[in-house]
């Protein structure tokens, strides 16, 4: 089961990949930010029952674990761990839409099924897809990424603290979490009504710690405005990257590329 | 050097609730000074602090730095010769690596990339952290945060240093090791803390707080030695200053 401790331990985990050195992890977080955006757009914007034309898509993340030597067993948990949510939204779909479209010997698939099977799909791929642009990026340098693409300084400031926090917030949700269970000796307590209380709590420290980060802030001379520093420049490794990439995209979303190595392999075979 | 003078005069606190939180503080802090604040909590420690540099607005009496009034239009000289420590070095790291951390003073102070840089090197030497520097604050340990957060202050190169609790929550070595670093400081120095022994060692002056009045001002050695004031302060000796518990023999 998904525990407030294992999620933080999985945050840090990212976090920590995003330091390596690999030619990838290189790259200015442009480019990278880019072309995952550009992946997730020609994976979303296929019709409802295509399968087979999104497996061609894996070929970026399992690229992408292997240049950037990123743990594919962690990456694959962490996705696994989503999938779940994705096959909520398409559980219905076989109910809704029974419509026979495949016959497979003597089993008729109907529309729903594949409809399904392509969210689950389109789920394991666009979640894997950020999990490796976090991890070969780091959260904070997408931020800067997108703020040089042109997301208001404000939001990017935003995101920046939301993430900086979440550890300082996960850590105190953990310890008044802790401090419950053992007064409850294994029970559920009194449930719901102290849960209200101590997500209350979360709150008001939550607002205090602001205004004590404030001050802080005050207290360096911040007068509202950041100044970015990190030196990046988008060169010719990045052009290469993101044309590269958005080619191979605008290829595996034009042409069935499973379908034309299926007629290939049928033509020599016969 | 006139600019290295903290006075307060008279100051009376009262926050919005109606809590009187100090009760007409006066003193006089001259250059090179390292004096401790203590009293016992909700003595008005914190509050104090907060009017050095301004965070807080004084509801009757004033504070010098300087020479300058703290009032809102000199916030940003004070703020630039008083440096703030605060208790929680979580609340002072705020940015995704150690060095725009340490940046992020001097470069509100408008100075250019290559002054910036050079105060970082020196600030993260000076604390001993040269190593951190691209590392993210949120997986430091706690005495490495204690000293980042340190040299986020020493990289405005102030002339004042302001230290809310510098040794709370450290382990032995950790804080040993802060104290010889604070000791090194040629700042004026003022700290908020209980960790007495500290206060024995690192400041010649004392001021006890009590309810929000300056109950004792003094060489720290005497107020650690008058029993009846610290008692009443809800204070008592440094540990180093008691009785030895295994021979049993009275300082």
């Amino acid at each position: 089961m998904a525990t407030i401790d294992g999620t933080s331990l999985d945050f840090r985990l990212l976090d920590r990949l995003s330091e390596g050195h690999s030619a990838i992890h290189r790259l200015d977080p442009r480019a990278k930010v880019l072309a995952t955006l550009f992946f997730l757009v020609s994976v979303v914007s296929f019709g409802k029952y295509e399968v087979s034309a999104l497996f061609p898509f894996f070929l970026y993340p399992a690229a992408l674990i292997a240049l950037a030597d990123l743990p594919a067993l962690f990456l694959v948990r962490k996705t696994a761990l989503v999938l779940p949510f994705a096959a909520v939204i398409g559980i219905f779909n076989p109910l809704l839409d029974s419509r026979i479209l495949l016959h497979v010997g003597p089993l008729a698939i109907s529309g729903g099924w594949i409809s399904c099977a392509s969210i689950i799909v389109r789920a394991a791929l666009t979640v894997s897809a950020a999990f490796i642009l976090v991890s070969v990026t780091g959260f904070p340098s997408i931020c800067a990424a997108l703020e040089r693409l042109g997301m208001p300084r404000t939001f990017a400031v935003q995101l920046l603290f939301l993430y900086r926090y979440i550890f300082v917030l996960i850590e105190e949700g953990k310890r008044m979490s802790l401090a419950r269970e053992l007064r409850t000796f294994g029970g559920r307590g009194p449930g719901m009504k102290h849960f209200g209380s101590l997500v209350g709590h979360l709150l008001l420290r939550t607002w205090e710690r602001a205004e004590r980060i404030h001050r802080a802030m005050l207290a360096r001379g911040f007068t509202g405005e950041f100044h970015p520093r990190r030196p990046c420049r988008f060169g010719a490794w990045e052009t290469l990257y993101l044309l590269g990439w958005s080619a191979l995209f605008l290829l595996f979303r034009l042409e069935n590329i499973p379908r034309i190595l299926g007629t290939l392999v049928a033509g020599v075979l016969e | 050097m006139s600019h290295h003078i903290v006075e307060v005069k008279d100051l009376r606190h009262v926050y919005p609730d109606g809590t009187e939180a100090l009760r007409g503080v006066s003193f006089r802090i001259t250059h090179g000074e390292s004096v401790a604040i203590i009293g016992a909590n909700g003595a008005g420690k914190s509050t104090l602090l907060l009017h050095l540099n301004g965070c807080l607005v004084p509801t009757e009496g004033a504070v010098r730095v300087g020479d300058f009034p703290v009032t809102r239009s000199t916030l940003p000289e004070i703020r630039r010769a008083v440096g703030m420590v605060f208790q929680d070095p979580d609340d002072q790291l705020f940015l995704p690596t150690v060095r725009e951390d340490v940046a992020f003073g001097p470069l509100n102070l408008g100075l250019p990339p290559d002054e910036v840089e050079r105060r970082v090197e020196d600030a993260l030497e000076r604390v001993g952290a040269a190593h951190l520097v691209d590392r993210p604050p949120y997986h430091l340990s706690g005495g490495e945060k204690r000293r980042v957060a340190i040299a986020t202050v020493l990289s405005m190169e102030p002339s004042i240093l302001v230290l809310d609790e510098p040794t709370s929550g450290l382990d032995p070595h950790a804080r040993r090791r802060l104290m010889g670093l604070l000791g090194e400081f040629h700042h004026t120095k003022i700290f908020t803390s209980h960790d007495l022994d500290m206060v024995l060692d690192l400041c010649e002056r004392t001021i006890v707080l009590h309810e929000g009045m300056v109950k004792a001002d003094g060489p720290t050695r005497d107020i650690f030695l008058d029993d009846r004031l610290l008692a009443d302060c809800r204070l008592e000796r440094p540990l180093s200053m008691q009785g030895c518990p295994i021979c049993g023999t009275k300082k």
